[in-house]
């Protein structure tokens, strides 16, 4: 959570540009996507720490409380969802990368609106669920918002199917059909981003109704 | 020099001149795509160039081959911060293509598969500078980095390299392409560390 005066707000889906300085002048930035969306001046990040990483770590590890901050932002106008738009949404995650369709979801439930959405949230194990509590107790007050899991690593308990990777039957099951024409955003890292579009494009979705952001090498 | 990170240090202290500010080595090759990845076949992409007056010039995936291929061996740097250097590709010179094309138009939007666009002079696609790429390290270019063929301009932040690319429109004027409706610099030198407007 960064308190960013004069921010302003961001669109749900927009990320922002992080800078780090030492003591002997070196930077080192990377983008984040960002977790809250809408008005106001606090800005929320979630992190995934690469332990090989030159930055997350520190943003996991070291930072504290008080501890001040360079950003630069809003960034992107594409990968965005703005409350005005009505139609269904499908938003599918892997990993970290379901922090810019959090966004997305806090912005729907903010903004009280009636678009039907539906979270696809691809996970490794239970414990690794970002806004766990947050996300549950907006499927279970809100007739608009669904939310799904899959578990790659490990099940929670009494959990009907084994740990696997997302698959088309998977998708079939839990996101919206082609025939209601969703809007899809897809985030994640880049293998499951890949297998992810190109089954929702077997699956009969336009091309262009899928907004995907990748991340990492192959 | 901005606020000191407490704590920070960072990873490497040795200053690599063929890196532009801000960027890093990355040791993989990222992949950003704003959709889905198009599957096209060689054997129905075609490359279309199309001027001021209208006229079309076109090429079949053969013909575009037969114009010869050459080595390229170049640095390339993503606006998101990674770079590699001294890749290898083999691709078409937009110099050839251009060869036989009348244009008094000084600007270029590339269209690719899927309907991504990018702007780019058409200076910056002359004398050696850009190319039709269709390998990368001796293997066809996969899909997802823009196979069978993208564009490739180096010197330019990489997102004006379109993937999946199938023709250049001329325009009298720097219109925005894709990335640049949406937050991104209209030319993209990452020397200059023109990421966003």
């Amino acid at each position: 959570m960064v308190d960013v005066p004069g921010w302003g707000g961001n669109l749900a889906g927009q990320h922002l540009d992080l800078r780090l300085t030492a003591p002997d002048g070196y930077t080192a930035v990377r983008s984040y996507s960002i977790a809250s969306a809408g008005p106001g001046d606090r800005v929320e990040l979630a992190v995934d720490k690469f332990p090989d990483g030159e930055v997350s770590p520190y943003l996991v590890d070291d930072i504290q409380k008080g501890d001040e901050l360079e950003l630069r932002g809003p960034l992107g106008g594409w990968f965005v969802w703005k409350p005005e738009q009505t139609e269904s949404v499908q938003l599918i995650g892997g990993g970290s990368g379901v922090v810019p369709l959090i966004a997305m979801v806090r912005s729907h439930a903010a903004s009280g609106s009636t678009a039907p959405f539906r979270l696809l949230y691809s996970v490794r194990t239970p414990q690794d669920v970002f806004f766990a509590d947050e996300l549950r107790a907006l499927a279970e007050s809100s007739p608009y918002f669904d939310l799904n899991f899959v578990y790659t690593r490990a099940v929670p308990a009494n959990w009907p199917s084994k740990p696997g990777r997302i698959s088309r039957e998977i998708l079939e099951a839990s996101t919206y059909p082609a025939s209601i024409s969703p809007a899809v955003f897809v985030c994640g890292p880049t293998g499951f981003v890949e297998s992810v579009a190109n089954i929702l494009v077997a699956l009969g979705h336009e091309p262009t109704s899928v907004k995907t952001e990748r991340f990492g090498g192959k | 020099m901005g606020i000191i990170s407490r704590g920070f240090s960072g990873r490497s202290r040795e200053h690599n001149p063929d890196l532009p500010p801000g960027q890093y080595l990355a040791e993989d090759f990222p992949v950003l795509s704003a959709g889905p990845t198009p599957d096209i076949d060689t054997a129905d992409w075609s490359f279309r160039v199309q001027t001021e007056s209208g006229k079309q010039y076109t090429w079949s995936w053969d013909e575009m081959q037969a114009l010869g291929l050459e080595e390229i061996h170049t640095d390339i740097h993503c606006v998101t911060r990674w770079s590699k250097l001294g890749t290898s590709w083999r691709g078409i010179s937009l110099d050839k293509i251009f060869a036989g094309i009348e244009t008094e138009n000084a600007y270029v939007m590339a269209h690719s598969y899927g309907g991504y666009t990018t702007n780019v002079p058409l200076e910056d696609l002359l004398d050696g500078k850009a190319w039709i790429a269709t390998e990368y390290d001796g293997e066809p270019l996969d899909p997802e980095h823009g196979g069978p063929a993208r564009l490739l301009v180096p010197h330019l932040y990489f997102w004006k390299s379109a993937k999946w690319v199938n023709g250049l429109r001329m325009m009298e004027t720097d219109d925005p392409g894709f990335w640049e409706q949406n937050g991104y610099h209209l030319y993209g030198d990452p020397w200059l560390e023109q990421r966003y407007w």
